[in-house]
């Protein structure tokens, strides 16, 4: 449904979005993940046809963006990272109008206008002025813009800014409703939206793609695989040479404890290893008290982490 | 067409639903009203001297009283038109780039000449409406005159004044969606109006640059329309201007894309 290929955009000397590929399959649900800056609106402006890319192509509903701008414009509904509403309207006329402007027929358009405010729960504010609305209202008012004419391919920048937890919730499961009949991309900075949400993750830092996949895959396929959690009272050297040993065991942290001679050590397994009984005996052969041991699994939040940080050699794209 | 539409009726509710239709009439009548008394307590005094110096020289007076009013009106309505079309447009692109709803109707299936044609058509239509009640007062002259006036005087004035604030509002347009500041925009606007129409100034000079500077001035066409006149070289001129300036708004509004909006 959205082909992206190699795409490019620069404003000035700076590239905000950078030889960018990825595709989005028809009924899918795609988050896109990254940090302030990182180019995912710019991304989601030349998808819309809003601004033209440097370079690269990019092909929603089968035309290119660019060339068949009007056709792809017609398939598509986009809130923008501000919601674009006409303070002085109400909900109902705004609505109306963006019916009006997105083609759909006069007989249609008092249904198309009472879903959008249904699924958005905006029935009961449909005759108030935009203006007198509240921040999170807005941004439902903007998402109900997007859906009003029933495009094929939905694009929502940050859709859930400015909602309570209650409506953010409301606005997940409204996004997963959606998916099947239309396509959509959703960007973001709030890593458990995207697990929530998405089928897939493109995680973008400074205009490029750290990785695209699955959430499940890059909570569970990451590099190292698993972290062990350590508390024992040891001699810190001598811990280090015998963790050192343990066949699948990298990347050692010792930090000292909160209580008296007590270390608090991290250890990286290697993928698909475990290694915790390994651990266990040998800090039981040397004697030393053993308080706690736990795996822990990388969050979203430590890959995400992990790909976007500033050391370049962290960051190994998947795809 | 349906964008063209939806745009005119949208910017149509936008000025009616805000004061600002309603204080640009009242504003506009009351100027209008006031001026018009003036004119008539004027042409009504020179009319009186006329017809004392003719008696006094025993030739028949030929001070035509309605025509003079029609002709002060008008040119007066031409100085107001200066000042209110820059205030018109001063707004109508910058507010959309400013709260954000460019990116709505710039994604949308509608083309940049359905939006600027919405938006000067909307603009054109308040302008008519504000005209429209000071015909009150003309034609109720016109209606009480001996012999009556031509109506053909009063419409090609009307005539004249429409297209002149459209002109001026094409123009407005233009430098509206040139700059995201209004205060700017309506200088601007204002500004190279006032060039356009003391280009007139070059009807003193004989050279044939001054007869081209001479037709290129706004206001030089209009005073045919006030004098009952309908030119077809001045409704080539007003549709020329106002179609240029149409399709430099069309290429500005599509070049806002690649100026990163
Ligand atoms: N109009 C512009 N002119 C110049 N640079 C711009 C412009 N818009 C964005 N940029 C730059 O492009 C880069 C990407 O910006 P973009 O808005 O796409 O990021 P983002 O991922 O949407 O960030 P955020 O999470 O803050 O919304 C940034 O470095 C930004 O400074
Ligand atoms: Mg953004």
């Amino acid at each position: 449904m959205i082909e992206v290929q190699d795409l490019t955009k620069s404003y000035g000397a700076v590239k905000a979005v950078d030889d960018v590929s990825f595709t989005v399959n028809k009924g899918e649900i795609l988050g896109f993940l990254g940090p302030n800056g990182a180019g995912k609106t710019t991304t989601m402006r030349i998808l819309t046809g809003y601004m033209p890319a440097t370079s690269g192509t990019a092909r929603v509903a089968g035309f290119d963006v660019f060339r068949d701008s009007m056709q792809v414009r017609r398939h598509i509904g986009y809130l923008p990272e501000n919601p674009p509403v006409y303070p002085d309207m109400t909900v109902e006329a705004y609505l109306d109008f963006v019916a009006r402007i997105k083609n759909v027929p006069a007989e249609r358009r008092a249904v198309r206008i009472d879903d959008a405010l249904r699924k958005t729960n905006l029935e009961d504010r449909r005759s108030e002025l935009i203006k007198r609305l509240s921040r999170g209202y807005k941004q439902r008012v903007g998402i109900a813009q997007a859906l009003v004419h029933d495009p094929d391919v939905i694009i929502l920048d940050e859709p859930t800014v400015g909602l309570d937890p209650k409506q953010i919730i409301e606005v997940r499961n409204l996004i997963k409703g959606l998916a099947g009949n239309h396509t959509i991309i959703l960007s973001t900075h709030i890593l458990p939206e995207v697990s929530m949400t998405c089928d897939r993750v493109v995680i973008i830092n400074k205009g490029k793609i750290a990785a695209v996949d699955t959430p499940q895959n890059l909570t569970s396929q990451l590099k190292g695989g698993q972290k062990i959690r350590i508390e024992v009272e040891a001699p810190e050297r001598r811990l280090r040479e015998v963790l050192a040993q343990i066949p699948g065991a990298s990347r050692v942290e010792v930090e000292p404890g909160r209580t008296g001679e007590r270390l608090e050590v991290t250890v990286e397994a290697a993928q698909g290893q475990d290694i915790r009984s390994d651990i266990a005996a040998k800090i039981v052969q040397n004697g030393w008290p053993l308080f706690e041991l736990r795996g822990v699994s990388l969050s979203l939040e430590d890959i995400f982490l992990e790909l976007t940080m500033d050391d370049a050699t962290h960051a190994q794209p998947s795809s | 067409m349906h964008g063209l539409y939806a745009i005119y009726r949208k910017e149509m509710g936008h000025y009616f639903v805000s004061p600002i239709a309603y204080i640009f009439i009242g504003l506009f009548l009351i100027l209008t009203a006031f001026f018009f008394n003036v004119i008539l307590a004027g042409v009504i005094k020179q009319s009186f001297q006329m017809e004392m110096q003719s008696m006094q020289f025993g030739q028949p007076s030929s001070f035509d009283v309605p025509a003079a009013v029609l002709r002060d009106f008008f040119g007066l309505l031409s100085t107001l038109i200066l000042f209110f079309t820059p205030i018109l447009t001063m707004s109508v692109y910058a507010e959309e780039r400013k709260r954000g709803t460019m990116e709505l109707l710039m994604t949308s299936p509608v083309s940049e000449l359905e939006i600027v044609l919405g938006k000067f058509l909307a603009s054109l239509s308040l302008f008519a409406i504000m005209l429209l009640p000071t015909a009150s007062y003309l034609i109720f002259m016109v209606l009480r005159s001996e012999p009556m006036l031509p109506w053909r005087m009063l419409l090609a004035g009307y005539a004249g004044a429409l297209l002149l604030g459209g002109s001026l509002l094409a123009l407005g347009s233009f430098v509206s969606s040139l700059t995201e500041n209004q205060l700017i925009a309506a200088v601007i606007t204002f500004a190279a109006s006032l060039f356009i129409w003391v280009l007139d100034i070059a009807r003193s000079s004989d050279t044939g640059a001054g007869a081209v500077l001479q037709y290129l001035s706004v206001i030089r066409h209009y005073e045919d329309f006030t004098r009952g006149v309908i030119d077809t070289s001045s409704l080539i001129y007003y549709f020329s201007f106002i179609a240029l300036f149409i399709f430099l708004t069309v290429r500005s509004v599509d070049s806002m894309r690649w100026r990163r909006a």
